[in-house]
């Protein structure tokens, strides 16, 4: 509202310009005195190696006890909803898989399905492009988990399976750029379908990964599962029942360690999850442990969908059949990056006109989506991931709100935390696995 | 969703939507000014003659009963065991396979408070709260969103309340869904809906000293062009518009 002390402002030829120095500290102390009430004000980050990135807590603290614990976010905030609205449809998918930057492939398919439902082609999907999707959310779902073992571990002093979990993580990278060609930000399931078919070395190496993958799980649970720091810091530890989860909008792997077989692709699934078979991991004590427990299992459930959609790959399109909606999937390397393939450059330069006549209004002015507004939730590695996105029967986007599984959880940081040790205030936010890109968008 | 399906040798063929066949300007005008016009011009640069073409959009229109699926069962349960509903619900609107119930803004809690509370409904979880801007298309241009889901029934039910932008108050939900704590603020913070009642309704994404809200329709993207390879790349709002 006003400028206050620590962000004055001047005015230049640009506009208004405020210098943030910082310094409300001495406001956020002021209220307290540590002589008499024994209470101490200790702030947490931003900046700080054990809060998943810029997530600032601000802790009251009675010795080593947290008596109040309040979470700022916002550092990370790029405006991307915003940003939406000024692009056409199918730009959209290279902004929204920036924003959880862990589960790409999951904010695109929450786009995309959203994207299908307004236009009523959900049906019209091809059984490949489906396939390829289920296939790339569970190896992201692997790796999304592996960094958060990592993390986690590190966070509670086990670095040796930082060291392993960021290795494995590697690999699936390493087949999501022969897949999409890029590790991360892969804009590669897109309205109608996804960008381009799955090479065959891909598959090989998929194959190679399953393989290897249950030894090395076998490894991190050697590792952590009977290691008596380990259990010490995880277990009663940041303790959240299925009341306090449901109440306070947590879904994901924390609710189901609370005991509540909630899953989306169980529940109420979508990209044909209904015709796969896997078992939902649960636990019975909500604590940081029994979230540990559900996320291995989680990883080898993955493993499981992953084996049986390379089974279930059959050649097909991967887009939709309708041009004026199918971005061209013929895609190829070249000089200046990844373009059209030159097979498709020649056909729309020089043998169909109504081609080239497609291209171009995809390309410049996108399709159009009729008005209306629908709301599609999928299972993240975090949670419901949910897209509400309204069209105005333009080419762009009217409004697209993320439901971020991050920023949702975040608000039980303080239920876990407030009691307890600040110790645990660690474990206990690594235990919701929020990433700061997705709660911050 | 579109149920005829056209047929090319028994093999099924999506049915295109609307407007991507005809390839005339905007079948559904925009809902905001912003959106009026080809390539981004406000004025005369259109000789074709479409943009002239100004239809009022459609007003929210109840859709007639059998809604179908569980839908029905939602509405008759809500009806028995909120004796308000008569006054409280503005319209009842199925699209897409979703219900969409309209609340009166000062109902809305109250309206939670049995959705989740009443046994035939049990909306345990309040998935999602988010806002909307329909800029020049609705005096209530504020528009709050809510996406209700039933864990015992398995079910998806939206609520939407309008708000004006001189009035946009509201009442808070966070009493009955505890989850709608950041998430109104999300809502205060992007559009300036003030939820009365809400613990401590302040900023949450922007600064505490931003001014305006960032997400409503007329609040400016911002940017500054870039060169790019010799030639000026304006930002993205100021670019050529096809809507």
């Amino acid at each position: 509202m006003t400028s206050s002390n620590y962000a004055t402002e001047r005015e230049t030829t640009e506009g208004r310009v405020f210098t943030v120095t910082g310094g409300d500290w001495d406001d956020v102390v002021s209220g307290v005195d540590p002589i008499n009430e024994g209470r101490i004000v200790v702030n947490m980050g931003p900046q700080h190696p054990s809060t998943h990135g810029v997530l600032r807590l601000i802790l009251e603290l009675e010795g080593e006890t947290v008596r109040e614990a309040r979470s700022v976010i916002g550092y990370l905030h790029t405006g991307i909803e915003k940003n939406l609205e000024y692009r056409n449809w199918v730009q959209g998918s290279t902004f929204v898989t920036r924003m959880d930057y862990l589960a790409p492939i999951f904010n695109e398919t929450a786009y995309s399905l959203a994207v299908e439902k307004l236009l009523g082609i959900t049906d019209d999907v091809t059984e490949r492009a489906n396939t390829i999707r289920v296939l790339m959310m569970e190896l992201n779902r692997i790796s999304s988990h592996l960094v958060w073992i990592a993390t986690t571990g590190m966070e509670l002093g086990a670095i040796s399976i930082m060291l392993y979990g960021f290795r494995e993580r590697e690999y699936i990278l390493e087949i999501f750029e022969l897949i999409t060609g890029l590790r991360m930000n892969h804009a590669y399931v897109r309205p109608g379908g996804v960008a381009q078919d799955v090479p065959d070395d891909a598959i090989v190496k998929i194959r190679e990964f399953l393989k290897v993958m249950p030894k090395r799980l076998k490894e991190y649970e050697d590792l952590l599962s009977g290691q008596p720091i380990w259990l010490e810091r995880t277990k009663n530890v940041a303790v959240l029942d299925v009341t306090a989860c449901v109440a306070l909008g947590v879904t994901g792997p924390v609710l189901r360690s609370a005991g509540l077989a909630w899953d989306l692709r169980k529940t109420m699934p979508y990209c044909g999850y209904e015709t796969y078979e896997f078992d939902v991991p649960t636990h019975p004590d909500g604590d940081v442990w029994g979230r540990y427990l559900v996320r291995m299992a989680e990883i080898r459930e993955s493993l499981k969908l992953v084996e049986q959609a390379l089974d279930r790959l059959k050649p097909g399109p991967v887009m939709v059949s309708d041009k004026k909606i199918a971005w061209p999937a013929q895609l190829a390397i070249g000089v200046d990056g990844m373009g059209n393939s030159l097979e498709h450059v020649a056909k729309i330069m020089g043998q169909s006109m109504e081609s080239l006549i497609h291209h171009f209004k995809l390309v410049t002015e996108g399709f159009r989506v009729p008005p209306g507004q629908v709301y599609v939730g999928i299972e993240s590695p975090r949670g419901e991931l949910g897209v509400h996105a309204v069209s105005d029967g333009g080419t762009r986007p009217y409004r697209v709100h993320y439901r971020e599984p991050s920023f949702v959880n975040l608000q039980a940081l303080p239920a876990m935390a407030e009691g307890g040790l600040i110790a645990d205030v660690i474990a206990g936010g690594a235990s919701l696995d929020p990433v700061m890109g997705g709660c911050d968008r | 969703m579109t149920d005829e399906k056209r047929t090319e040798g028994g093999v099924p063929v999506p049915v295109p939507p609307a407007g991507a066949t005809s390839g005339a300007p905007a079948e559904f005008p925009p809902a905001s000014p912003a959106g009026r016009g080809m390539f981004g011009n406000q004025g005369t640069g259109d000789v074709s003659g479409f943009g002239g073409l100004l239809r009022q959009r459609q007003q929210i229109a109840d859709s007639p009963r059998p809604y179908g699926g569980y839908f029905d069962e939602v509405r008759d349960a809500l009806e028995e065991a909120y004796p308000a509903f008569g006054e409280a619900i503005e319209h009842v609107v199925v699209d897409r396979g979703e219900l969409t119930l309209h609340i009166r803004p000062e109902r809305i809690a109250e309206v939670c408070q049995v959705m989740r509370d009443d046994p035939a409904l049990r909306f345990e979880l309040l998935s999602s709260l988010s806002g909307v801007d329909y800029l020049g298309a609705d005096e209530r241009r504020l528009h709050v969103v809510y996406q209700l889901t039933s864990m015992t029934y398995r079910r998806r039910v939206r609520l939407e309340a309008a708000v004006s932008a001189e009035q946009p108050h509201l009442p808070s939900v966070t009493a009955v869904y505890p989850t709608a704590d950041w998430q109104e603020r999300e809502a205060y913070d992007m559009f300036g809906v003030i939820f009365d009642g809400h613990p401590a309704l302040t900023r949450i994404l922007m600064p505490d000293d931003w001014e305006g809200h960032p997400q409503r329709k007329d609040y400016p993207l911002g940017g500054v062009p870039v060169e790019y390879k010799g030639a000026e790349i304006p930002p993205p709002d100021k670019r050529r518009s096809y809507q």
